[in-house]
C-alpha cells in the first residue's frame, strides 16, 4: 500500500467539513465521511504522482496513526473513491 | 455484491501491534453512509 | 479515544447540505388527498428560469452534491429540462419525483440520455381501486405507463415511492414484487399530517396494529428498501433498530427550497414556524443555510422534554416534528403515533392544529371515495 501511487476517481466530489470531509461518488452514488482533516489532506495529496507514503508525509501523519490511515485508504479504494491513475496523463 | 443501502459501514482499524515504542492510535477514519431513505430525498 | 459519532457530526450541521429538496412548482395535474405541499395551482411568484439557474449556480459553489426535484408536478414547468441540464452541467446530480403524467416515451429517452439523473414515480396502491381514491382517477394507470416508458427507454433502475396508509399496508409485499419486476428500488415513506394531509390524516394514517406490521416488514426488507429514516419513531417497538440513519435531517443534512424560493427545514413543514429564509434574501441560499435562526435552533442538541420519563427516547427520538406540529402537539413531547401509546392522551388535550397558510389547492377537491 505504502508504495502505491493513487488518485481520486474523476467522478468523486470532495467537500471539506469541520470534522474532515464528505466524499460523493457520482457514478456509484456512494457517500463517505472522512472523519479527520488529516485524512482529507492525505486524499488531496494523492494526485496520481505521489505514493501513499509521500502523501502521509505531506499530511504529517505520525507513525502511530498510519495503520488506521492505511485501513482508511484501503476502504476508499474498495468504494472506488480512489484508484490507479490513468495510464495516459 | 449488494451493499445494504441504509446501514453505515464501519471500517475496522488495523489491530494494534507495534514494533516501535509508540502506542498505536486506532481511529475510525472512513464511514460510508446512505441518506437515500431520508425524507425529501428522491 | 472520544470521537463523536457520525450522527452527532451530522446533527450539528454541515457547511452545506448533502442534498436538498427543491419543489419547482406548486402547479400539479393531480390533487392527491394527502399532498404535503397542498399543490394544484401555480404560484404567481414562482422563481423564474434565471432565478432557478442562479440557485443552481450557488448550490454548485457550495458543492451541494445533488438536488431532489419535486413539486407539485415538476415536469409541468416549461423549463424543466433546462433546469435539469443546467444542474448536470454544474456538476450537481439530479433526482426527481414525478406522478408520471408528462413522462412520455420521448421524454423517457431524453432522461435516459442524461447523466447523473435518477427518477422516482409516486404510487400509493397496487391497483386503481387502492391508489386512485388517494391520488385521483386515472393516476394509477398514469404511473404504470410512466414506468413502462422508462423501462422501454432503457432508463435503468428507477424508484417507486409509496406513502404508507391504512389502505395499502397489506400491499407492501406486492409493492416490493412490482419494484422487482421493473428492476426498480422501492421507497416506503411515512404519511405526515402536512398540507392536505392534515385533513385526511385521521382516516389514512396506519393504526397502531398496522404500525407493528410495518416495523416487522421493514426489519425483514429494509435493507433492500429505502425508508428507515422516515420511520424511526417505530424503533421503540423493538431491540433492533430499523436499517438507516434513523435521524431527522431537516435543517442539518437537507432542507427544502419551495417554488417561490422560500427555504424550510423540510418538505413536511411548509409553515412560518419552520421557515428559515428565502433564496431571494441578500445572503442567498448559503446565508440562510449557515446563519438562519431556524436552522441554528435545529442544530442544537435536542432534549427529551416530556419524553424523558419514557426510556425509549434514544430509540425513537420523540418521532417526527412535522407529525407533532400539524396535529397540534408540542415539539418536546410524544409523536402522535408514539408506539408506546403516549400520543393518544396528548392528542386529546391538544389545541387546534396549525394550518399551512400556503395553500395552492385547486378549488374543486377530489374527495376520498370508498368502494
Amino acid at each position: 500500500m505504502l508504495d502505491r501511487v493513487l488518485t481520486r476517481h474523476p467522478q468523486v466530489a470532495l467537500r471539506p467539513e469541520p470534522f474532515g470531509a464528505l466524499a460523493y461518488h457520482y457514478d456509484n452514488r456512494k457517500l463517505i465521511f472522512l472523519r479527520h482533516p488529516d485524512l482529507l489532506t492525505v486524499v488531496q495529496s494523492l494526485d496520481g504522482r505521489r505514493t501513499v507514503a509521500e502523501a502521509l508525509d505531506v499530511a504529517g501523519v505520525a507513525s502511530s496513526r498510519r495503520p488506521s490511515f492505511l485501513a482508511a485508504l484501503q476502504s476508499l479504494l474498495d468504494s472506488e473513491m480512489l484508484g490507479e491513475p490513468a495510464l495516459t496523463r | 455484491m449488494e451493499e445494504p443501502t441504509a446501514s453505515s459501514e464501519s471500517i475496522a482499524a488495523i489491530a494494534a501491534t507495534s514494533d516501535d515504542e509508540d502506542e498505536l492510535i486506532e481511529e475510525l477514519l472512513v464511514e460510508e453512509i446512505s441518506i437515500d431513505g431520508m425524507c425529501g430525498v428522491y | 479515544m472520544n470521537q463523536p459519532s457520525l450522527v452527532d457530526d451530522l446533527k450539528s450541521g454541515l457547511d452545506a447540505p448533502i442534498c436538498l429538496t427543491w419543489e419547482l412548482t406548486y402547479a400539479c395535474n393531480l390533487q392527491c388527498v394527502h399532498c404535503l405541499s397542498s399543490s394544484g395551482r401555480r404560484d404567481p411568484d414562482e422563481l423564474t428560469s434565471a432565478e432557478a439557474f442562479g440557485v443552481l449556480d450557488e448550490l454548485a459553489s457550495m458543492q451541494v452534491f445533488y438536488v431532489n426535484i419535486g413539486g407539485g408536478e415538476p415536469m409541468i414547468r416549461k423549463d424543466f429540462f433546462d433546469i435539469v441540464d443546467h444542474a448536470v452541467e454544474r456538476g450537481i446530480g439530479v433526482k426527481f419525483s414525478t406522478n408520471g403524467a408528462y413522462l412520455t416515451p420521448e421524454r423517457a429517452q431524453r432522461l435516459a440520455a442524461t447523466p447523473y439523473l435518477d427518477v422516482q414515480i409516486s404510487l400509493d396502491g397496487l391497483d386503481a381501486a387502492t391508489n386512485d381514491p388517494v391520488r385521483g382517477k386515472g393516476s394509477y394507470a398514469i404511473a404504470r405507463r410512466a414506468m413502462d416508458n422508462l423501462a422501454d427507454a432503457g432508463f435503468g433502475p428507477f424508484k417507486i415511492s409509496i406513502v404508507v396508509t391504512r389502505h395499502n399496508v397489506g400491499q407492501l409485499d406486492g409493492f416490493k414484487a412490482l419494484a422487482d419486476r421493473y428492476g426498480a428500488t422501492l421507497r416506503v415513506t411515512r404519511l405526515r399530517p402536512s398540507g392536505r394531509g392534515a385533513d385526511s390524516w385521521h382516516e389514512l394514517h396506519p393504526t397502531s396494529v398496522q404500525q407493528r406490521e410495518i416495523y416487522r416488514w421493514l426489519l425483514e426488507h429494509g435493507a433492500d428498501v429505502l425508508t428507515g429514516d422516515s420511520f424511526f419513531h417505530l424503533n421503540a417497538l423493538g431491540e433492533q433498530p430499523l436499517p438507516g440513519l434513523n435521524m431527522c435531517g431537516a435543517g442539518r443534512v437537507v432542507c427544502l427550497i419551495d417554488p417561490i424560493g422560500d427555504v424550510y427545514a423540510c418538505p413536511f413543514v411548509i409553515h412560518d414556524e419552520f421557515k428559515a429564509g428565502s433564496v431571494r434574501d441578500a445572503g442567498g441560499f448559503s446565508g440562510v443555510w449557515r446563519n438562519s435562526h431556524t436552522f441554528r435552533e435545529l442544530r442544537r442538541p435536542q432534549s427529551a422534554g416530556a419524553c424523558a420519563s419514557c426510556g425509549q427516547f434514544d430509540a425513537c427520538q420523540g418521532g417526527c416534528m412535522a407529525a407533532k406540529y400539524f396535529t397540534g402537539l408540542p415539539l418536546d413531547g410524544p409523536d402522535p403515533e408514539c408506539v408506546n401509546g403516549h400520543g393518544e392522551p396528548a392528542l386529546k388535550v391538544a389545541g387546534p392544529h396549525p394550518i399551512m397558510a400556503v395553500d395552492h389547492s385547486r378549488a374543486v377537491p377530489i374527495l376520498l371515495s370508498r368502494r
